[in-house]
């Protein structure tokens, strides 16, 4: 286990979806590289994340999806952030098909992370996310 | 496990005696047979099930080798390919191509606001309309799925839980207007809510309410809809989050064992609505283990519906299933490695004897099935029902030591499990599973196997192909499905223009109506229901009026 605070990670599903499990299992792999999780869990809306990242000071926002409404509700978890005067990076998990991706990484997201990423690329891409490096990851880091 | 009654029933005597064999052969000789030859492609006759003669048969107690004697050849599995996009016009387009293809059953995907009861027009469903499956608002957009299909013919499954009971009442409305007799009806709903506390979590009431409606439903259908499964007991989902084949099972029968209960004390008669009870499991890779699974699942039913809740008839103790090929086995790598997935995982659902099927569209991970995809999924389940041969022989790896052995031990786990709930529940499985998803124990046992499988993955000690071995040659992505954000707008369009339409005043007579009875338990809701979807009341107005007695359901966060 690292003995260093590696950094604050808040992880939420936006919307109406409730497949959790890769949620779950980030959260765990996250826990185990030395973060601290802070779990917002389920149905939670763009402006909930704002604000518990507002409350939570976490360093990374990461957003799991699986419902095909990647391309409305990516940008608005941006927009909330940075509407709430926050600069917080953004990572997005699930199912993104390749086509969608540069729309989304327009929207101001660093990382994708799709099915089948590894846990290295998890890590990395919440390292790369709080270094300030956009477009980490390779593989299933998207 | 509660003794049961001591005394030997008539669907036991049989067992170890050496009638056993030509007792199952007379129920087979009477059965009526597809006219296919029952033979190997040499030309070597082949029986339709083999063991000594003492042994267990297909269709005899403890039904553990299937639930009928004579089993696919009598009739084949249902080929049942779930579909649902965009909007009812789109998906009633698919519908018919399936069954132009040869599907013999529908299978209704809905969107994850329909799932939710909320209506299109609601702030949480914005960018989720269509997505996921189809957007249902109101019986208009009901009777446009099934315009042109004849519902007193096709069965249809239909896929929701929470908003169940509404969209139930809706489909029924859809027979009541085309002139179709309710007891024509035939199909499934899935109705399982209990799964959702524990996997999907696809919830929106606290889970008492909850398994209220669920037993209205099955009250209600067990009156009116004499063709219809009123509860698809489903493992798929908790397989998908993660748990293992034991976890699947256990979690899973325990849940019917909590619906038979909730069904009893509904004032029901058991051999009124069990042989109704209908089950749904995951069929994932690691093939032995799933046909263990199905076997297991099937005895353990029997043996718990007779002497635990003493059962006489012997459809209470038969345990029937549909499998889905498990999503969560395929890869966004190298996609087209999937149809030979999905072709190993259904050949162990159909080698378990499974009632019906959908095999998984190879570009799932990728997105919602396009047609070509959906059709290959469609064509794996003929190919092994028209050209391996599998059909002819009943349950044919009965009596393999391993897979005797391993049914065994996955129902040692799955008793081990109820032992547990049963205590905790005082002796009520029902109040059992509630604890237990009131403490979030289900929750985390599923999400501790998911990471452990994660961890196994990440070591290198399970290969999955394309993912973390055999990485090279990932050409790209297939074309996939692509809804038109187009869908979105249209369904607003829709939705305003069925509310401008309909009587305002019987509306909110309705909805009052709702309310009223959802506040007595002894109140079937199924009829106010019914009524409010025939004045056009929309799936978000009644789930809310039902949502204002209920509650609201969260779950404890936890990691």
């Amino acid at each position: 286990m690292p003995d260093r605070r590696a950094g604050r990670v808040l992880l939420a599903k936006i919307g109406l979806d409730g497949h959790d499990r890769g949620l779950r299992v980030v959260a765990r792999i996250l826990r185990d590289a030395g973060y601290e999780v802070v779990y917002a869990g389920l149905r939670q809306t763009p402006e909930m994340v704002a604000a518990a990242a507002l409350q939570e000071d976490v360093d990374v926002v990461g957003v799991s999806m699986h419902n095909g409404a990647h391309l409305t509700i990516a940008p608005a978890v941006v927009g909330a952030l940075r509407g709430a005067g926050l600069s917080t990076p953004v990572v997005v998990g699930g199912i993104v098909p390749d086509v969608d991706l540069p729309q989304v990484r327009e929207a101001g997201v660093c990382a994708v992370l799709g099915p089948g990423a590894s846990n290295q690329e998890v890590v990395a891409a919440i390292e790369d996310a709080i270094a300030g490096v956009a477009g980490s990851g390779a593989g299933a880091g998207r | 496990m509660a003794a049961g009654p001591a005394e030997v029933r008539p669907a036991e005597s049989n067992i170890g005696s050496v009638r056993a064999k030509s007792r199952w052969r007379k129920a087979y000789e009477s059965s009526r047979l597809r006219d296919v030859p029952f033979e190997t492609m040499s030309g070597v006759p082949l029986e339709a099930a083999y063991g000594p003669d003492d042994g267990e048969f297909p269709g005899e107690w403890p039904y553990t080798r299937g639930p009928y004697a004579s089993m696919y050849r009598s009739r084949l599995w249902t080929m049942r390919q779930f579909a649902g996009f965009g909007t009812a016009e789109d998906t009633n387009a698919r519908f018919k191509e399936l069954l132009a293809s040869g599907g013999s059953g529908l299978s209704t995907a809905f969107d994850m606001p329909t799932l939710l009861g909320r209506d299109s027009d609601d702030p949480l469903a914005k960018g989720e309309v269509g997505r996921a499956g189809v957007a249902i608002d109101s019986q208009v957009d009901m009777e446009r799925l099934f315009a042109g299909i004849p519902v007193g013919e096709v069965s249809t499954s239909m896929t929701i839980n929470s908003a169940a009971a509404v969209i139930m009442a809706m489909y029924i409305g859809v027979g009541d207007t085309t002139g179709v007799e309710r007891a024509a009806l035939s199909g499934t709903i899935q109705n399982d809510i209990l799964k959702e506390y524990q996997a999907q979590k696809e919830y929106v009431f606290p889970p008492r309410p909850s398994v209220r409606l669920v037993a209205d439903l099955i009250r209600f259908a067990t009156a009116e809809l004499p063709r219809w499964h009123p509860v698809s007991i489903s493992g798929y989902h908790i397989r998908e989050a993660g748990s293992t084949a034991a976890q699947e099972l256990a979690f899973t029968l325990a849940n019917g064992f909590a619906y038979v209960e909730a069904g009893l004390a509904a004032g029901l008669e058991l051999d009124q609505f069990a042989p109704r009870l209908s089950f749904f499991f995951n069929a994932h890779i690691d093939f032995f283990e799933e046909i263990a699974k199905y076997r297991a699942a099937r005895r353990i039913w029997a043996r718990w519906m007779r002497d635990r809740y003493g059962a006489t008839s012997e459809r209470s103790m038969q345990l029937r299933f549909h499998t889905q090929t498990a999503g969560v086995s395929l890869t966004a790598q190298q996609p087209e490695v999937n149809l030979a997935r999905v072709a190993i995982e259904a050949l162990a659902g159909v080698l378990g004897g499974t009632q019906s099927l959908h095999t998984d569209a190879f570009d799932e991970a990728l997105a919602l099935p396009s047609d070509k995809a959906a059709r290959l999924a469609l064509r794996t389940q003929q190919v092994i029902a028209e050209e391996t041969g599998v059909v002819h022989v009943a349950d044919p790896l009965g009596g393999s030591w391993f897979v005797e052995s391993l049914t065994d031990q996955l129902e040692h786990q799955a008793e081990e499990v109820f032992a547990r709930l049963d205590g905790l529940g005082s002796g009520s499985m029902l109040e059992g599973v509630i604890a237990c998803i009131d403490d979030g124990w289900f929750c985390r046992e599923i999400a501790d196997a998911a990471y452990e499988f994660q961890s196994k993955i990440a070591a290198g000690r399970w290969v999955h192909v394309g993912v973390n071995g055999y990485t090279d040659g990932d050409d790209g992505q297939p074309p996939t499905l692509h809804i038109d954000p187009a869908v979105e707008r249209a369904q607003l369009d829709s939705l305003a223009a069925v509310k401008q339409a309909r009587d305002d005043d019987a509306v909110r007579a309705s909805l009052a109506r709702i309310r009223t009875e959802a506040a007595d338990p002894t109140i079937n809701l199924m009829p106010a229901l019914i009524e409010a979807a025939a004045r056009h009341v929309t799936v978000g107005e009644s789930m809310g009026a039902l949502e204002d007695v209920f509650g609201t359901w969260l779950e404890h966060s936890f990691v």
